[in-house]
Order: structure tokens, then C-alpha cells, then sequence
């Protein structure tokens, strides 16, 4: 007994500075609720494309606030900046190559992921709202795509950025003042390299950041989808029952209530 | 709410003392800058002020000593601070709280105005500009006899010094000889009007009779003469135009922009572009179906220029 009251000291002291921190700030027992929720037991491996397209915009994240360090947003020098990144800078090529090619990455995963939720009907009532927010975020990172490549500032960025802007200019009505605003004046020129990069670093990863906090959050509340195939309730426990049975919907596995 | 009073720490009634005395500290402060009998009157104010604040406070903790003699005839639970809302008394029967209504409304309104003072100006810095960038000056692209008459040349220049090597532009230029004595050019934008991709004349470029002239500002302007030009293409998706900008193939909407243009003492100088539906005839001869500048992609003198109602001043 003296070697598990030892033991049981020895517990305590590790998580002393655990409780110090629960006591204070609730944070260990939020982490355990959003880590440790329940859910169907028959989730697979293509449930797991949310978090890993979370995880590519997080090396998106990491590799472009390292990158900032280095690069120039300036007509003079930004050419420069990216080759000096690539060829002198330690291990610049590394982290360079994993903003590029980890651009595409995220970008395809969020399309299997949103094509994992299509399939599964996980879209449906009560996570219109969360499909709405993906939506959003998907239209985001595309436009994290558009403003990112005119920043190497080489011919393929400069004359790609040109006719992407002069595509929005095609706009019906607002099209000519929307080219204005992405160009910063008449036409392509300096301001409109500072322009996309703050739009790139700036504003639309804030934006990102935020909506993604609303992912999650809806994700926690709501529940994970079971497979269309399962025999499992769908989402949260605490979900109402609806008050009418609804008719039976075709083409789809009926859920059967858990505990029946 | 008098059970509750036992839990309260007595404190002094309000007065307007401290309000003189920040008056005196701020003729003090004023006086600093202004004058030196200034600080002395700023002084007066604050030892008067301070003194009845004093003795006011003074007062204020003898008679609370006097009062904690006599305990509190009925002593209520204490109620946790951390508990927030709940450390409020309940209201009373029929109670009402217009002053919390009239503080939320201020909170959310003065939050409204502050936040409208920041954001307006804000977003309006990002927007504006972009549409105030007005009164291109000309360009001076060398002297007239640098053009051979009957030939393109491809002139590269600044646009904009000042923003620099960003604002290089190039246009296609050709002398046409004389029309009832006034010279004739064709200035065509190398802007195609599809997507904005820079066409390529087809002809045989001679660089090696390329030539470099200075502006009067000492900016670089390069001449390159191509002989026997037949037509215009665009590399990126294939636009094609005849030597007078036409549209001839692929999916631009209409011609090739142009530039008006201006001799002075012999030099070449080019104001502002315009943008052309089509050209009749060649040369001097041509008339120039011309409309405002548009942005490339959009269409001109057809129906489907009314897509664009409203069109940015630039």
C-alpha cells in the first residue's frame, strides 16, 4: 500500500499543474469535451477529411507566417525575395514548397471532405447552416488560391492575376468596380501586389480562422453523422425528437433510435 | 435590500471636491506650457480642493467607525462575488429598471457609433482610392523620324513613372504618312480585349535595329521595328486581330484599344486610350469606331455594353 499511496502522490504532483489550470479557467475540461464526445460507432476513415483538411490550412497557416518573414510585397524586390527564399535561405525551399504545394493539398481535401458530407447526407437537418459555413470557407480558400499566386510576381503570377481580375470585370454592373478595387486603381501596378498580400495574410485567413471556429463549434453541438448505411442514430443525444414521426424517406437506411 | 447592508463596505457620500481639484491639476498642467503663475493658481486650486476633500473623506470614516460599533441587527448570507448577476438584489414586486434598459441601449448604440467612426473611414481608405486615380499625363515616345512610314514599331514605355517599372506599357505604332498635310498614326494598345493578355504582332521583329530613346524626364523608351506586320495574336486563348486591330478570330468582343496621340517640336507623345467596336478602311484613311475606355471582356456599341450601367471614373 505504501508503493500506491507513493504513486498516488506522485499523480497528484504530475497533475497538479493540470488542476491549477482547471480550477482557474475550466479550459482542461473543455479540451476533454470537445476531445472526448461521443459518437456513432460506426464512423470510418472518410470521416476523418474535416480534421485533415483543418490540418492543411494549419501548415498553410505556420509555413505562411514563417514565409512573411522573408518575402517582400513590393514590385522591386518580391521576384527577388521568393528566389532568395528558395536558393540562400536555410531550408527556405522546404517551407516554401510546403505553403505551394500544400496550397493544393487543402484545397483538394476540402473538396473530398465536402464530397464525403454530400454522399453521407450529412448536410441534412438540423447541419444546413454548417454546409452553408463550408460554403463559405470553400469560397475562401479559393480566393486564398487566387491572391496567393500573383505573389512570386513572376510572368505566369503577373499575367494570371491579370486575367483573373479582368474575368471579374466581366460582371455584369458591379464588375468594372469590383476589378477597380482587386486592381487598386485602373489597372494592375504596384498597389495591387500590397493589395493581394494583405487580402492573402491578412483578411481572408482572419476570416477563415473565424468560420472555422463556427465549423467546429456547430460540429460539437450538433454531433457527428453516422454512414447512410448505419443502423445508428445520427447526432447528439440531446436532440429533440421530432414532435410529428416524419413519413419514411426513400432511398435512404432508416436510423433506428438508439436503446431500441 | 437592507439585510444586504452588513456586506457592503461604508462608503464616503459623493462630492464635486475631486472636481476642483482635477481643475486645479489641469491649470497646473497648462500652466507648465504657458506660464509659471498659471501653475502657481493651479497650485492654490489644488491645496483649497484638496484640503475639503480631505476633510471630507476625514469625516466620512469617523462617523462609518461609529456606525460599526452597533451591529447589524439581522445578518444575511453572504453571496460569492464570482457569481455575477446573482450578487443582485431580486427587483421588488412591480419594480421596473428603466435606468439598465437606458444603459444597455447607450452601451449598444455608443458601441455602434464607435465601431461606425473606425470601420467607415477603414473600409472607405480600401475602397476609394482605387477610383480616384485621375488625369493620366502624355508619354513621350520619341521622335516622329524614329517611325518609318507603312511600319509597326513596338514601343515599350512608362505609363506612370513614378509608380516605375510596374507601369511599362507597350504599344504598337505606325506611321501613316500625311493626311491633307497633318501627320498620321495608328497607335494600337497591345492590351487585347479579351482578358487583358498582351498580343504579339505577327511580322518579322528586327532587333537588331532596336532602339533606345529618353524621355525628358530621362525615362527609357524602346523602339523595335517589325516589318510587314499581317495580323495581331494573343498568346493566351487565342484572340486574333487584323493589322488595324479588328477582331478577326477567337474570343475577343471587339477591337484592339488605342491611344490618342500628339506631335510637339517632332516628338511622338500619347494621351489617353479609347476603346474601338472596329476600324473601316486602312491606314490615314481609316474611320475609328471609338467608345470611353472599357476594361477588357466588355463589350462596346451593342446591347450588351448595358450590362455596365454604371461605369468607374478613372
Amino acid at each position: 500500500m505504501a508503493a500506491s499511496a507513493r504513486r498516488k502522490q506522485l499523480q497528484a504532483t504530475v497533475l497538479y499543474p493540470l488542476d491549477w489550470l482547471e480550477e482557474r479557467s475550466g479550459l482542461v475540461g473543455a479540451v476533454r469535451y470537445f476531445l472526448f464526445r461521443k459518437v456513432p460507432g460506426d464512423t470510418n476513415w472518410f470521416h476523418t477529411l474535416g480534421s485533415a483538411t483543418l490540418t492543411a490550412f494549419l501548415v498553410q497557416a505556420i509555413t505562411g507566417v514563417i514565409l512573411a518573414m522573408y518575402y517582400k510585397p513590393d514590385p522591386n524586390s518580391a521576384y527577388e525575395s521568393i528566389q532568395h527564399i528558395s536558393n540562400d535561405v536555410w531550408g527556405g525551399w522546404l517551407v516554401r514548397g510546403m505553403h505551394r504545394w500544400g496550397a493544393s493539398v487543402f484545397i483538394i481535401l476540402m473538396f473530398f471532405h465536402m464530397a464525403r458530407v454530400f454522399l453521407f447526407g450529412a448536410y441534412k437537418y438540423p447541419r444546413e447552416l454548417n454546409w452553408i459555413i463550408g460554403v463559405l470557407l470553400l469560397t475562401l480558400g479559393m480566393l486564398e488560391g487566387f491572391t496567393g499566386y500573383l505573389l512570386p510576381w513572376d510572368e505566369t503570377a503577373y499575367w494570371a492575376t491579370v486575367v483573373g481580375i479582368n474575368i471579374n470585370g466581366t460582371a455584369p454592373f458591379l464588375g468594372p468596380w469590383l476589378s477597380s478595387i482587386l486592381n487598386g486603381g485602373a489597372s494592375i501596378g504596384a498597389d495591387t501586389l500590397s493589395r493581394f498580400y494583405s487580402l492573402h495574410m491578412l483578411v481572408l485567413p482572419g476570416a477563415i480562422f473565424g468560420l472555422i471556429g463556427l465549423h467546429l463549434y456547430l460540429v460539437i453541438r450538433l454531433g457527428v453523422t453516422s454512414p447512410p448505411w448505419s443502423k445508428e442514430a445520427a447526432g447528439a443525444d440531446w436532440l429533440p425528437e421530432p414532435e410529428e414521426p416524419k413519413p419514411p424517406r426513400t432511398g435512404l437506411v432508416q436510423p433506428v433510435p438508439r436503446g431500441k | 435590500m437592507e439585510s444586504q447592508q452588513g456586506d457592503r463596505p461604508e462608503l464616503p457620500r459623493p462630492t464635486l471636491w475631486p472636481v476642483g481639484f482635477a481643475v486645479g491639476v489641469v491649470c497646473a498642467l497648462v500652466g507648465f506650457v504657458v506660464s509659471w503663475p498659471a501653475v502657481a493658481v493651479g497650485g492654490a486650486i489644488m491645496v483649497v480642493f484638496g484640503a475639503l476633500w480631505t476633510r471630507d473623506v476625514a469625516g466620512a470614516r469617523r462617523r462609518a467607525a461609529s456606525a460599526a460599533a452597533v451591529p447589524p441587527t439581522e445578518t444575511a448570507p453572504p453571496i460569492p462575488a464570482h457569481r455575477g448577476g446573482a450578487a443582485m438584489a431580486p427587483p421588488a414586486p412591480g419594480e421596473r429598471f428603466p435606468r439598465s434598459k437606458f444603459l444597455e441601449g447607450a452601451t449598444l448604440g455608443i458601441g455602434a457609433i464607435i465601431g461606425g467612426a473606425v470601420t467607415v473611414p477603414a473600409v472607405g481608405f480600401m475602397i476609394v482610392p482605387p477610383f480616384l486615380k485621375q488625369g493620366k499625363k502624355e508619354v513621350d515616345v520619341g521622335p516622329i523620324s524614329d517611325y518609318p512610314e507603312g511600319e509597326f514599331v513596338i514601343t515599350t514605355f512608362l505609363l506612370d513613372p513614378k509608380e516605375g517599372e510596374v507601369s511599362r506599357r507597350t504599344a504598337y505604332i505606325r506611321n501613316n504618312g500625311f493626311l491633307r498635310n497633318l501627320p498620321s498614326f495608328t497607335v494600337i494598345s497591345n492590351r487585347c480585349a479579351h482578358l487583358g493578355c498582351p498580343v504579339q504582332p505577327g511580322g518579322l521583329i528586327q532587333d537588331s535595329k532596336a532602339k533606345t530613346e529618353h524621355t525628358a524626364h530621362g525615362e527609357e523608351v524602346t523602339l523595335i521595328p517589325v516589318l510587314g506586320v499581317s495580323s495581331f495574336t494573343c498568346p493566351c486563348h487565342g484572340g486574333a486581330y487584323d493589322p488595324e486591330g479588328n477582331h478577326t478570330a477567337g474570343p475577343p468582343v471587339r477591337g484592339l484599344d488605342r491611344y490618342e496621340f500628339s506631335i510637339r517640336r517632332g516628338r511622338l507623345y500619347l494621351g489617353k486610350t479609347f476603346s474601338v467596336k472596329r476600324v473601316v478602311g486602312t491606314g490615314a484613311d481609316a474611320k475609328i469606331h471609338r467608345y470611353n475606355l472599357r476594361a477588357p471582356g466588355e463589350h462596346v456599341g451593342d446591347w450588351e455594353s448595358w450590362l455596365y450601367p454604371l461605369y468607374p471614373p478613372h
